[in-house]
C-alpha cells in the first residue's frame, strides 16, 4: 500500500481541521450547553432547535448558506472582514456549525444530570460559581466531555458536503480525506481510494472503541 | 443573636416570619410539613431568591433593603436532609471541601477534632456511595462544621434515616451540642428529637410564627398543640448525683428536687435531660404510703385544660420554677376536686433520660 504525498497532506489537513474544530466547539459549546441545561427561559426551545438543525439538514444546504455568508457578497466581507471562503478558516467555521449538535447535546445531557442540590451544597461551603463549575460540574460531567470530544472529532473527520461547498478542493489548503477519496474514485484510482478509506475506517473504529472502553471503565462521575 | 424578618410570596405558599433567636444553643424550628421550616432555613442561608426583609447575625447585616450576601459569602454550615455529599469525592475530600475555601485565620474547628467527634476515622478513604445513611449524614455534619460556621443550619438531619441509624447518630448530635460553641438552627417535625436536642423553639404554622420560647416552656404550654399530643411531656434538667447499692440512681433536678431512677449507666455530675410524659404522671391529695411509685413530688396546680380526648384533662403543674404535665381522667379530676392553686402530689411512674 502506497500513499502519495498529496493524500498524506489531505490526511494531515483532515486531522488538523477536526482537532481545531473540536477545540473551538468545546470552548463555545460548554457555556452554550450549560445555559441550555440550566435556563428556564422560553427561547431555550428555539436555541435547542437551531443547535439540532445540522442533524437533519443536508450538509450541502448548510454549506451553501455558510458560503453565502463568507463570500464576497456576504455580511463578513461587506463589513470589511477577510475573504474566508476556500480557506482553512472557512472550513473551520463550516465544520463548527456542522458538528455543533454532536458536542453540545452530550454536554447538555451531562450538565442536566448534575443536580442543583449539589451546587447549593457547594455554595453553602463557600464555593463561588466558577469554583462550583470546576470542582463539581466538570468532574461529574467527564463522560459527557469525552463523548462530546470523540463525536465532534469523528463527525468532523467524516464531513464531505459542507467542505465541498465552502472549501472546494484545493490541495494542501482545503482538500480533506473524504474529498480526496471522491477524487480518486472519479479518476478510477481505486487503489488510492482504498488506502484512504481503510485508514479512515480504522481510525473511526479505534476512536469509538477507545471511547466505549473509557466510558465503561468509570462509573458515572467517579474520578478518584 | 440571629434576628430576621422575612417575606416571601410564592404561588401556593407565603412566608411571613420575624424573630430573634439566641446566639447560642440549639433552636428548633418545629411544625408540620409545609409550614415553612425548610424555607426559613434556606432564607437564612441565602439560597432562597426573591425573599424580602432583613437578616442580622451577631450584629452583622446579611440581608436588608440594600444588601444581600450570596450563600457563599455567609459563614454558615448547612446540613441538608439528604446529606448531599459530592459523589465524586471521598470522605476526606468532602470534609475538606469547605475547609479549603475559608481563610486560614478563620479556621477554628480542627480537622482531626471533627473526625474524632463524629467517629469518621475509619471512613476517611471511602466514597459516599460506600457509606450507610447514618455515616453519610455524619460526614455531612462534619463537612459543615469544618467551615467554622457562625451558625449551623440543620434541615431534618435524621429524617431520612431509619431507627437504627438515628440511634447511631443521636449521641454525636448531643456531643455537638455539648462541646461546640456554635448556635444551631434545627428543623424537625419529631417531638422526641426536639426534646433531646433543643434549648429553644420556634413553632411554625402555615408560614407564620405561632409561638416561640425556651423548650421546657413551649412543651408544657397548654395553649399550644405540643402539650396535647399523645406523647406530650415535660423536660427537667438534672444531674445524676449518686448510684445506690440497689441499682438505683439519684437524680438532682435544677430546682432542687430529687428523683430516683433505675439506671446505672450514667456518669455522676453529667448533665442529663429527664423527660416525663404527661400520661406517666398521676396525682394524689396526700403522699401515698403504700404505693410502688418511688417518685412523689409536691406540686401546685397551675392550670387545668381540656384534652383532645373528652374523657381526659391536661393539668399543668408548678414544681418550683419548673413545670410538669399530668394527663388524668376527667372523672378523677372531679372526684379529687382538683382546681388551680391547689397543692397536690405528683406520682411519677416513668422517667426517660435523654
Amino acid at each position: 500500500m502506497q500513499i502519495n504525498p498529496q493524500d498524506i497532506e489531505a490526511l494531515w489537513l483532515t486531522l488538523r481541521l477536526a482537532a481545531v474544530t473540536t477545540i473551538v466547539l468545546l470552548i463555545l459549546g460548554t457555556p452554550l450547553a450549560w445555559w441550555l441545561a440550566r435556563t428556564r427561559c422560553r427561547i431555550k426551545l428555539l436555541i435547542e432547535s437551531v443547535v439540532a438543525l445540522p442533524l437533519v439538514l443536508p450538509p450541502t444546504v448548510l454549506g451553501f448558506y455558510v458560503l453565502l455568508m463568507l463570500g464576497p457578497e456576504g455580511p463578513i466581507q461587506s463589513l470589511g472582514g477577510p475573504a474566508l471562503a476556500f480557506t482553512f478558516t472557512g472550513l473551520v467555521i463550516g465544520s463548527v456549525l456542522y458538528s455543533l449538535p454532536f458536542v453540545v447535546q452530550p454536554l447538555q445531557n451531562a450538565f442536566s444530570s448534575v443536580s442543583n442540590d449539589l451546587l447549593e451544597a457547594a455554595a453553602a461551603l463557600r464555593a463561588r460559581p466558577w469554583d462550583r463549575f470546576v470542582s463539581i460540574v466538570l468532574p461529574l460531567s467527564l463522560r459527557g466531555f469525552l463523548t462530546a470530544t470523540t463525536l465532534g472529532f469523528a463527525h468532523t473527520v467524516g464531513e464531505f458536503g459542507v467542505v465541498l461547498m465552502i472549501g472546494g478542493n484545493i490541495a494542501g489548503e482545503t482538500q480533506v480525506v473524504s474529498i480526496a477519496i471522491y477524487d480518486h474514485v472519479e479518476a478510477v484510482d481505486y487503489a488510492s481510494a482504498h488506502t484512504l478509506s481503510a485508514l479512515l475506517l480504522g481510525l473511526s473504529f479505534v476512536m469509538l472503541v477507545l471511547l466505549y472502553m473509557i466510558n465503561g471503565r468509570f462509573k458515572p462521575g467517579i474520578t478518584n | 443573636m440571629i434576628e430576621f424578618d422575612f417575606h416571601l410570596k410564592r404561588e401556593d405558599f407565603s412566608l411571613q416570619l420575624g424573630s430573634t433567636v439566641p446566639g447560642r444553643g440549639v433552636t428548633a424550628l418545629f411544625g408540620r410539613s409545609g409550614c415553612g421550616k425548610t424555607t426559613l432555613l434556606r432564607c437564612i442561608a441565602g439560597l432562597e431568591r426573591g425573599v424580602r426583609g432583613h437578616l442580622h447575625v451577631q450584629n452583622e447585616v446579611w440581608q436588608d433593603a440594600q444588601h444581600f450576601l450570596k450563600p457563599e459569602q455567609r459563614p454558615i454550615g448547612y446540613v441538608f436532609q439528604e446529606g448531599r455529599l459530592f459523589p465524586h469525592l471521598n470522605v476526606r475530600r468532602n470534609l475538606e471541601y469547605g475547609l479549603r475555601r475559608i481563610a486560614a485565620t478563620q479556621r477554628q474547628v480542627e480537622f482531626n477534632e471533627v473526625v474524632e467527634l463524629l467517629g469518621l476515622s475509619e471512613l476517611i478513604q471511602r466514597l459516599p456511595a460506600e457509606l450507610s445513611g447514618g455515616q453519610r449524614q455524619r460526614v455531612a455534619i462534619g463537612r459543615a462544621l469544618l467551615t467554622s460556621p457562625r451558625v449551623l443550619l440543620m434541615d431534618e438531619p435524621l429524617a431520612a434515616l431509619d431507627a437504627i441509624s438515628k440511634a447511631e447518630i443521636m449521641p454525636y448530635l448531643e456531643r455537638l451540642h455539648g462541646e461546640l460553641n456554635i448556635p444551631v438552627l434545627l428543623v424537625s417535625h419529631s417531638l422526641e428529637e426536639v426534646s433531646r436536642l433543643a434549648d429553644h423553639m420556634l413553632l411554625l404554622d402555615g408560614g407564620r410564627l405561632q409561638a416561640e420560647g425556651p423548650l421546657q416552656e413551649m412543651l408544657t404550654r397548654t395553649d399550644l398543640p405540643l402539650a396535647h399530643s399523645a406523647n406530650a411531656s415535660a423536660i427537667l434538667e438534672a444531674t445524676v448525683i449518686e448510684h445506690g447499692a440497689d441499682h438505683m440512681s439519684v437524680l438532682a433536678c435544677k430546682g432542687g428536687h430529687q428523683l430516683l431512677i433505675s439506671r446505672e449507666d450514667i456518669k455522676t455530675d453529667q448533665p442529663v435531660r429527664a423527660r416525663i410524659l404527661a400520661r406517666d404522671v398521676a396525682l394524689a391529695l396526700s403522699p401515698p404510703q403504700d404505693s410502688s411509685v418511688n417518685n412523689c413530688l409536691s406540686v401546685q396546680i397551675r392550670h387545668i385544660s381540656d384534652d383532645p380526648h373528652p374523657g381526659h384533662v391536661l393539668i399543668q403543674l408548678a414544681l418550683g420554677n419548673e413545670t410538669l404535665l399530668a394527663r388524668i381522667t376527667r372523672r378523677s379530676c372531679e372526684r379529687l376536686s382538683l382546681a388551680p392553686g391547689k397543692t397536690v402530689f405528683a406520682l411519677i411512674k416513668g422517667i426517660t433520660l435523654e
